[in-house]
């Protein structure tokens, strides 16, 4: 996994409660086997004025002008402001691998929904919960200020604005350790193989009906 | 010392160990998989060099998919006209054949929605730790099972590991006391919870769901209501074990038999939180005061009572809010103040892994007998959620009664539901749907989803609007 220890860029501001796995990645691009190849149809159906559909050349594709991401001024932002419940939904790992393929590095909002808060860390990309006043300021901040930056360092927990105030966010140590040093999960799960092997013969004495041996032949 | 959660009992009979820092390894016993979410984990596991650590966990079936008219589905995966589902169905079988993994393939007669397979083959037990790349595994937990979503990188962990990394989440209940009206369904509790705690109202929580309404349920009603858990942030939905599960679960293929079963009823009878458990969070709900409920906007929280009318943004102080209202408004083509029951349809959806079961067929089909689907509806579909479900719905003829009524009759999987396959709606209309999800787009670009239980479905597709349903079962059709 990639590490993320301190980044600073560009903000870009999405000014929605509520922002669905459906709306970050459309399901019709879930159809893909492959991890990669998301990013052009993040938040397809906003980005784009006509229907997006898989192997499309998204280059040709009219832009929806409205959309905050296509504004010059967002251009190459890597954190991305949202407000509260952001990646409601679905499991779809899809959405953190749409995000991180175009570009962002971090998401900042008010709540993040379970799911999708968890398969950020896996990806590398970081979700930072704030207060709702502090996201309003952000928010109040980037749209006063073209080419407004922020600069996040995990190892502190902070936000740091420009003019060097910043605001403290919570992450859980072994997150934060795993992120800090883009350690890979299942590695370190299987370095406890001994204790899993050790529990699994206990629970399979106790509950004997949960391992019937062969599945039935299909 | 308090008592013990369900959740906190489940929790800990699966914990292998726990970090100093909190994070904690939860032994899984069952594994679900579908086409959508694991190809990338067998490629990372087949990258890694990693076999899976205990094959007969794991489970899997197509469901995503999988083309739902019989024309389609005769001539198997190779037939499957989309090519890039067709190589998603196919990419899950191989995987499946090589790893040695039991998959119910597309044409299997067990085949269906994989949350709906689990419980009906017996896969899915009382006491289990179930997980599988899908967020409606809260389903499962209808069983006294803790079972919930996970993401690809997950599914892949478990592959190899047979373990998930966990937080402890919290213990809210809601605990829902009194009789349901009749023609009210479990679908309008789930809905009536939604639009009480929001959609973010059980983030972090494990969400238990007691009291005599819910123990008056059926275990597809319990389902249905376990499987909106998610639609309320909570991964995980609970209900208590009694003798409704335990009924439902004997002779199931794969649940335990004889003396294994004697030991396994022992063990699961004690599958309820204790009278002096402590939780986080408690809501309660008259079940009595729930009418049918209709979603207006696109989050399963802008939800109300079908005599009730949307809502005016310029009534509401809040910014944040009055524009999520007026920006619904808009996505959904409806006026400020407009009466629920002067929505009209455009389409109808019985059928996902929320209300696709027999019992949510029967309802359905009570109000479509002898009624004919409005001529203003174009396209009113009935998907049975697995092949069991739609042979048994054949033995009770609930297939003539929706096809007489001009429905279309289907094969299993989750269609409509987030139009993967060809079953999807175009910009501008409207549909009432059974299932879980009316975000903006989910049941295809500019599709406009109300949320509904499957009598009100069936109601809505013979009047051609949202009705009461309970005026039609009034009267005689
Ligand atoms: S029926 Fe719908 S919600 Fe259920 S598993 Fe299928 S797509 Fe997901």
């Amino acid at each position: 996994m990639k590490a993320f220890t301190r980044h600073e860029g560009l903000v870009a501001p999405l000014d929605r409660a509520n922002v669905d796995t459906d709306q970050i990645i459309p399901k019709q691009f879930l159809k893909s086997i492959r991890r990669t190849g998301f990013g052009p149809n993040l938040f397809d159906e906003w980005r784009y004025l006509d229907v997006g559909e898989p192997g499309q050349d998204c280059a040709q594709r009219p832009l929806n002008p409205e959309f905050v991401l296509n504004q010059p001024r967002y251009r190459g932002a890597s954190i991305l402001l949202a407000r509260e419940n952001f990646g409601c939904g679905s499991s779809r790992e899809h959405a953190p691998w749409a995000l991180d393929e175009y570009g962002f590095r971090a998401v900042i909002a008010t709540s993040f929904a379970d799911i999708f808060f968890n398969n950020c860390f896996k990806n590398g990309l970081l979700p930072i919960v704030l207060k709702a006043e502090e996201v309003d300021v952000l928010f109040r901040d980037t749209l006063a200020n073209p080419g407004y930056r922020l600069s996040i360092d995990l190892a502190s927990q902070t936000v740091a604005r420009s003019d060097g105030s910043t605001f403290a966010f919570a992450v859980d140590a072994f997150r934060k350790h795993c992120l800090l040093h883009g350690l890979d999960d299942i590695g370190l799960t299987l370095e406890h193989a001994e204790e899993i092997r050790a529990f699994e013969a206990q629970h399979r004495a106790r509950h004997p009906w949960l391992f019937p041996g062969s599945s039935p032949a299909p | 010392m308090a008592g013990k959660t369900l959740y906190d009992k489940l929790w800990d009979a699966h914990l292998v160990r726990e970090n100093p820092d909190g994070s904690a390894l939860l032994y899984i016993d069952r594994h679900l998989l579908h086409e959508v979410t694991s190809p990338q984990a067998f490629e990372g596991l087949r990258l890694a060099g990693r076999k899976p650590w205990r094959i007969d966990a794991n489970l899997a079936t197509p469901d995503h998919n999988v083309p739902t008219t019989l024309v389609e589905r005769r001539g198997g995966v190779a037939a499957i006209a989309d090519p890039v589902s067709r190589v998603q169905v196919q990419t899950l079988d191989d995987n499946c054949a090589e790893y040695g993994i039991l998959e119910y393939r597309m044409n299997d007669p067990r085949q269906g929605i994989v949350h709906v397979i689990g419980p009906e083959q017996g896969a899915t037990l009382p006491g289990m730790t179930i997980v599988c790349g899908d967020s409606h595994t809260s389903t499962h937990g209808a069983f006294g099972a803790l079972a919930h979503g996970i993401g690809t990188s997950e599914v892949e962990h478990v592959l190899a590991t047979q373990c998930l990394i966990a937080q402890k989440m919290k213990n809210l209940l809601i605990r829902v006391e009194g009789e349901l009206a009749p023609g009210v369904s479990a679908k309008d509790i789930v809905l009536a919870v939604i639009g009480r705690i929001g959609t973010a109202g059980g983030t972090g929580h494990a969400l238990e769901f007691a009291g005599s309404a819910i123990r008056a349920l059926s275990m597809e009603g319990r389902m249905t209501l376990c499987n909106m858990a998610i639609e309320a942030g909570a991964r995980v939905g609970l209900i208590a074990v009694d003798d409704t599960t335990i009924d439902y679960v004997q002779g199931r293929p794969l649940a335990p038999k004889g003396a294994l079963w004697e030991q396994a009823v022992a063990s699961w009878r004690e599958l309820h939180s204790d009278p002096d458990a402590c939780f986080d969070k408690v809501v309660e709900l008259d079940a009595a005061a729930i009418k049918p409920q209709v979603s207006w906007g696109t989050s399963p929280e802008m939800v109300l009572p079908i005599d009730a009318r949307v809502p005016d943004p310029a009534a509401e102080a809040d910014p944040t809010r009055r524009d999520a209202i007026a920006r619904a408004l808009q996505y959904m083509g409806l006026q400020p103040s407009q009466a629920i029951t002067d929505i009209r349809l455009d389409r109808v959806f019985i059928g996902s892994c929320t209300n696709s079961r027999i019992e949510d067929l029967r309802a359905a089909a009570a109000v479509a007998r002898g009624r004919r689907v409005a001529a203003s509806v174009k396209q009113a579909l009935v998907v049975p959620g697995s092949m069991p479900v739609k042979r048994q719905a054949e033995a009770e003829g609930l297939d003539r009664i929706f096809i007489a009524a001009g429905f279309e009759w289907r094969e299993p999987g989750c269609s409509m539901c987030l139009a993967m396959n060809a079953d999807r709606l175009e910009a501008g209309e409207h549909c009432a749907a059974t299932s879980n999800r009316n975000f903006e787009g989910r049941q295809g670009a500019g599709g406009r989803t109300h949320l509904v239980s499957p009598a009100m479905a069936a109601a809505a597709a013979v009047c051609g609007h949202f009705v009461d349903v309970r005026e039609l079962l009034e009267q005689a059709p």
